[in-house]
């Protein structure tokens, strides 16, 4: 099928704000997400974690909870089968479902605090609990190391003893699970051409993702093999593939099907749970459901790295960038595959360099296995190459939009991370940032204004839709990607807007596994853009279906019909009364049965999109208390199809980002043990530490969307942090290079420059 | 020991059910009642999904046994829509978009309510500060506080 | 766990009484349910104390104001002549926690938890507060100032619960105010707390003055020397700032996951220092109020 264009044809749907078809039943209670769902006679499981930082299983001991009244099965390391080091990437992250396997439970050995040892399946949850008092674990606890600089030391501990590389073949020993470098140019040689070169080195602590709901599963294996699993994760095909691979079940055996998500930002692209419900099911012969604490959600799911980054660039007097290089650690956690690779792509990419280079390294360290969180790996990337930028315009007194409007990105320029860039609105973005009246606005003193800027990638990868013409003439469409923020709304406009119908007439649902053809997770901010253009594809088909039908039932060539205002007509005889989807519908037993169509591929021409931030910040200077008081965000959308939901992935980017600069961090204790597992203390934004965060939407088509669309949902958390960051500086004179800007942390900065 | 018989109101029906002494109001309206309408985020009171109304008063349902409830009026988001017809904050979360997920969905609705009940006028602040004990990780809160304004607005020309 | 809801003091105290160390009070429960949560405490039986009467409700006489040690945070907020009367203490007791929270929380619980950073024990402390007490050997009343005595160790005895606690009519001249600091601007354990009271003259002479800090020692402590800072003279900058550094020399604080001690020792003072100005602003505006309603 060809790409149609829209250039010039008028839109009905796209750009306007309808009530998302989910809408209501998530204000009356009535969505069911992951824990939602129940079972008759079901079991309730619960998994027994690892209590240290770094140990050797010597034995695991589950009699005494195998004869508590009420426990039904409990599985350890041992039940489950040996995986093949095998890479998998169907997520944000590189996987390999051996280590997946052993994250999932562990193995020999324990490479965190929370590691999953064991899991049990009880008549009630309390009695599950119960039982996890009384399975014996027989620990030979082995140093551990919590960071970058201690894990590549001479003499580190090593987390793997047996890690192979990318093609299977075992390394030398170390904590360097990957090591990767990409680039252009002569950066080295380059440096030495320039007028300034600013050179400063990074760190940033790990952090959650924070979505609200906590990972959850009902799994049921019947005595025949087939096994169904509730959950809510960002792709139920992820679920599907990788807990078919760990348990050694046949793809066609398993059914997942999709709960509402109650928050995902990349940390719901694995799974964690799902396996064990199933391998406790099959041991008990009955549904187990999984839900985690909120204790077990931050001990062991995926926090985003801790980093290290080192950020280089060197200019021209007038401020033109000569070079940059990049030196970037990510901590992976326990297993390999941080978002080290991301970062290194991201970081150079806003800008036109002649001579790029970066280095990253994915380090192992005793902490939970990182995991995807929006826009992997390029928000501790901006933070550095930001606050970089920031320092040549100062030092440079050049506007700092001035600035990267000089050096900004545009169509036909090589980008650090390889290919040339198309069509993008990064300049655009800036030129609107630069225009805006927040820009220009007054401070007061201990306040500050920051500008920073980001991208991130739009992925394509794989998916699929069905749509079908139902017999009243209204359209069914269904895709195969949990909606996390509203993609079934987009999806409806879109499908609206091919057919030429109401909006209400089109219905979207999340199929299973089993209704609907394969999908790549929700994320890559693709569901818009990617399974978006199959909805479109999947429409055309059925719309040229509709015409084949209506011209059979005028008898007359089918290439004189053509589709216009939700009817179908010929194109040279305004006499003949065109016939609407519902007259088509009804009499399609007569003329070939159901219409329907399914789009599949894997989709090409991603975008990119590009985020510049405004910020202003008051600072507390007894206290070192930084308050966000003004904010504006503005981002290259390509084509908003439902401009409410593109300004709330704007807004809402905007918040994790704030959150993850002034106070989010995991603090851990010597031990290895994380102190703040909970909302208390890990201190996510709440209402009333942000103000309104105006987004303003661009709008530069991706010329390789039907709409125009570009992702929108990762690129807004790049720009934050550096923008805060910038703020904190222009207020204060002080430079950090350390998150999160907490109080202690900035009381202490500014008093060791008084 | 055997388990213990509540008798209560919840959302407008009088409701008896058993529990075990332990369990929280949230344990029984989720896994007991399957009133499933009310979520849990933490179960340590910190985020504001389980938010219920205790005669009145906004609670946290994972912060009170369910043998409390004895004799209380519960109310939860499943009780705010009056058949078909949304509640103002139900139907300007929608105009709004004040949703992205949905879980906090319920338990914001909930404070809400109580906020505007006794405060129909509120300020941005006053709804800031009100709404600070429900944590949405998706929206950055903007257009859920344009929303409760937005509802409270409405709710104070359909009383003038 | 067994749970139970005594509808007296006798019968409340006959049941801890009998359960000795295996039963736990609870008023609010909005940190006794949390430690059940997280196993830090298993007690085989709670003792719901919210349905007896002499624990509930506020009553403002002429002598002063008894708050029942169940009665939560929002009804507190509520109560207008106690925040007339005592802004401070009113303010820290809606400080505890979320407006979910204020919908359960007690001072009672605030104080018996035992946390060196609860909100409302500095302003109490400050405001000189006594609590009554009473247990298997009767009733006794102790200053606020003496209940706590170490994270989570309370000067109770077994079987013994805080009933409520007496605050007197403000004298004139009164004025008493409390500041935390706290990452965020709402959901957080302070950092740091301090709580003021203050009385001056009309002529703005300062006669009394107390503060009390929390979360900058193993229990909230009274900081008789920052007090002092203020005495007999009208308080100016020079004076404030000598309150705020005895208050920070009078800070023995820990390093932990929610700041160091550096930062606590520093901030001790600022904050004293914050509300010994707030607790005199509103002195003097008492003062102003009487001049103008005479």
């Amino acid at each position: 099928m060809s790409e149609k264009s829209t250039e010039g044809r008028p839109l009905k749907w796209v750009g306007t704000r309808p009530v998302r078809p989910d809408g209501v039943e998530k204000v009356t209670g009535r969505a069911r997400y992951g824990a939602d769902f129940a079972r008759p006679d079901m079991l309730w499981g619960h998994v027994l974690r690892s209590p240290h930082a770094h140990a050797r299983i010597r034995r695991i001991d589950v009699r005494r909870a195998l004869e508590l009244d009420g426990v039904k099965a409990i599985v350890t390391g041992d039940d489950l089968p040996e995986i093949a080091s095998e890479q998998a990437f169907v997520g944000e992250e590189p996987t390999d479902y051996r280590m997946l396997s052993q994250n999932v439970l562990a193995r020999g050995k324990v490479g965190y605090v929370g590691h999953a040892v064991a899991a049990v399946a009880a008549t009630t949850s309390a009695v599950a609990e119960e039982a996890l008092r009384l399975i014996e674990v027989d620990y030979e606890i082995l140093p551990h190391v919590l960071d970058v600089l201690s894990a590549t030391a001479d003499d580190a501990p090593l987390v793997h003893d047996d890690l192979c590389d990318r093609k299977g073949v075992k390394k030398n020993p170390s904590n360097i699970a990957n090591e990767i470098e990409m680039g252009h140019g002569d950066p080295e040689a380059a440096f030495t051409n320039a007028d300034v070169v600013v050179d400063r080195s990074f760190t940033t602590q790990a952090v959650h993702q924070g979505y609200i709901e906590p990972h959850a599963c009902l799994a049921e294996a019947g005595p025949d093999g087939q096994v169904t699993i509730w959950c809510s994760s960002q792709g139920q095909f992820m679920v599907r593939g990788y807990t078919a691979k760990l348990l050694g079940l046949d793809l066609a055996q398993v059914r997942v099907v999709p709960a509402e998500i109650g928050g995902g930002f990349g940390g719901k692209t694995t799974v964690y749970l799902e396996p064990l419900a199933v391998a406790l099911s099959q041991r008990s012969g009955r549904p187990v459901k999984m839900v985690m604490s909120r204790e077990e959600v931050f001990r062991a799911t995926g926090p985003a790295s801790a980093t290290r980054i080192r950020v280089k660039i060197g200019a021209t007097k007038e401020g033109q960038f000569l070079a940059g290089e990049a030196w970037l650690d990510y901590e992976a956690g326990a297993f390999p595959g941080s978002s080290v690779a991301a970062g290194s792509m991201t970081i150079f990419a806003p800008y036109a360099f002649e001579h790029a280079r970066s280095h990253g390294r994915d380090i192992l360290v005793n902490k939970p296995k990182s995991a995807a969180y929006r826009a992997p790996g390029a928000p501790m990337a901006a933070f550095a190459v930001e606050s970089v930028v920031d320092d040549l315009a100062r030092q440079l007194e050049i506007d700092p939009i001035d600035l990267r409007l000089q050096n900004a990105a545009r169509e036909g320029v090589q980008s650090s991370f390889g290919p040339r860039y198309k069509r993008i609105g990064f300049v655009e973005t800036l030129q609107a940032a630069q225009e805006h009246p927040h820009y220009d606005a007054p401070l007061q003193p201990n306040q500050g204004r920051g500008v920073a800027a980001g991208m991130w990638f739009n992925a394509g990868l794989q998916s699929s839709a069905a749509v079908m013409v139902n017999a009243d003439g209204s359209v069914s469409v269904i895709s195969g990607n949990p909606d996390i923020g509203g993609s079934r709304a987009s999806l409806a406009m879109m499908a609206a807007e091919e057919f030429g119908i109401e909006y209400e007439k089109v219905g979207v649902r999340i199929g299973d596994t089993a209704s609907v053809g394969y999908n790549d997770v929700t994320g890559g901010s693709r569901v818009t853009l990617a399974t978006g253009k199959m909805v479109v594809e999947a429409s055309q088909e059925v719309i040229s279906q509709l015409c084949e039908r209506a011209a059979k039932v005028w008898d007359v060539d089918v290439k004189r019909v053509h589709w216009a205002d939700g009817k179908a007509k010929v194109l040279d005889d305004e006499a003949i009364e065109p016939l609407g989807l519902a007259e088509i519908a009804t009499g399609a037993a007569r003329t070939g049965g159901p219409i329907q169509a399914i789009a599949s591929g894997s989709v090409r021409g991603v975008g990119m999109s590009f985020g510049v931030h405004l910020c202003d910040v008051e600072v507390d200077p007894e206290t070192g208390k930084v308050d966000v008081i003004r904010y504006t965000a503005f981002q290259d959308a390509g084509r908003a199809i439902h401009p409410s939901y593109v300004e709330g992935q704007i807004q809402g980017g905007a918040a994790q980002g704030i959150g993850w600069a002034l106070n989010e961090e995991y603090v851990f204790d010597d031990s290895g043990r994380l102190e703040n597992s909970g909302f208390l203390d890990y201190r996510m934004p709440v209402a009333s530490d942000l103000p309104m965060i105006d987004a303003v939407i661009i709008e530069v088509p991706n010329p390789d969307h039907p709409y125009g669309v570009r992702g929108v949902g990762e690129a807004p958390i790049v720009p934050p942090i550096p923008a805060v960051v910038n703020a904190l500086r222009a207020a204060t004179g002080v430079c950090f290079s350390d998150l999160p800007v907490s109080p202690p942390r900035v009381l202490e900065a500014l008093d060791a420059v008084s | 020991m055997s388990k213990r018989h509540v008798t209560t109101t919840i959302d407008g029906e009088g409701r008896e059910f058993l529990c075990e002494d332990w369990q929280t109001l949230l344990d029984v309206l989720r896994d007991v009642l399957m009133k499933t309408g009310t979520k849990e985020g933490c179960g340590t009171g910190d985020c504001g999904a389980c938010s219920v109304l205790l005669d009145g008063r906004l609670v946290c349902s994972c912060l009170m046994l369910a043998a409390e409830a004895e004799g209380r009026v519960i109310e939860t988001v499943e009780g705010m829509a009056e058949g078909d017809r949304l509640h103002p904050l139900q139907q300007h979360f929608l105009q709004e978009a004040a949703l992205q997920c949905g879980i906090c969905t319920p338990g914001f609705l909930v404070a809400a309510r109580a906020l505007l009940a006794q405060n129909p006028d509120p300020s941005e602040r006053e709804v800031r500060f009100w709404l600070a004990g429900n944590l949405c990780r998706c929206t950055g809160y903007d257009k859920i506080v344009r929303a409760v304004l937005a509802a409270a607005a409405e709710m104070r020309g359909a009383e003038a | 766990m067994e749970y139970a809801s005594p509808r007296s003091l006798d019968e409340a105290i006959g049941l801890l009484s009998q359960a000795g160390v295996d039963a736990r009070p609870m008023a609010g429960g909005t940190d006794l349910l949390v430690q059940l949560r997280t196993g830090a405490r298993r007690p085989e039986l709670l003792v719901d104390l919210k349905q007896i009467p002499g624990l509930c409700g506020i009553d403002c006489g002429s002598q002063g104001f008894r708050i029942g040690a169940a009665v939560s945070g929002a009804e507190i907020g509520e109560c207008l002549p106690l925040r007339e009367a005592w802004p401070g203490v009113v303010e820290a007791a809606e400080l505890i926690g979320s407006t979910q929270i204020q919908g359960r929380a007690s001072l009672g619980g605030n104080l018996c938890n035992a946390s060196p950073a609860a909100d409302s024990v500095p302003a109490l402390i400050a405001a000189g507060a006594v609590c009554t007490l009473i247990g298997p050997a009767g009733r006794r009343e102790v200053p606020v100032d003496d209940i706590v005595r170490g994270p989570g160790e309370t000067a109770l005895g077994e079987a013994e619960i805080i009933v409520d606690f007496r605050l007197p009519r403000p004298q004139d001249g009164t004025g008493d105010a409390y500041q935390r600091m706290i990452p965020r601007t709402e959901m957080d354990i302070a950092i740091v707390g301090a709580g003021v009271s203050v009385r001056v003259a009309e002529s703005g002479e300062c006669l009394a003055c107390r503060v009390a800090l929390g979360a900058v020692a193993a229990r909230p402590i009274r900081v008789d020397e920052a007090a002092a800072a203020l005495m007999g003279r009208r308080p100016d900058s020079e004076a404030l700032e000598e309150l705020a550094a005895r208050a920070s020399a009078a800070a023995d604080p820990i390093d932990d996951k929610r700041g160091t001690r550096a930062y606590r020792t520093r901030v001790a003072g600022v904050l004293a220092r914050r509300a010994a100005e707030e607790a005199l602003r509103r002195a003097g505006d008492r003062w102003a109020a009487r001049s103008q309603s005479s």
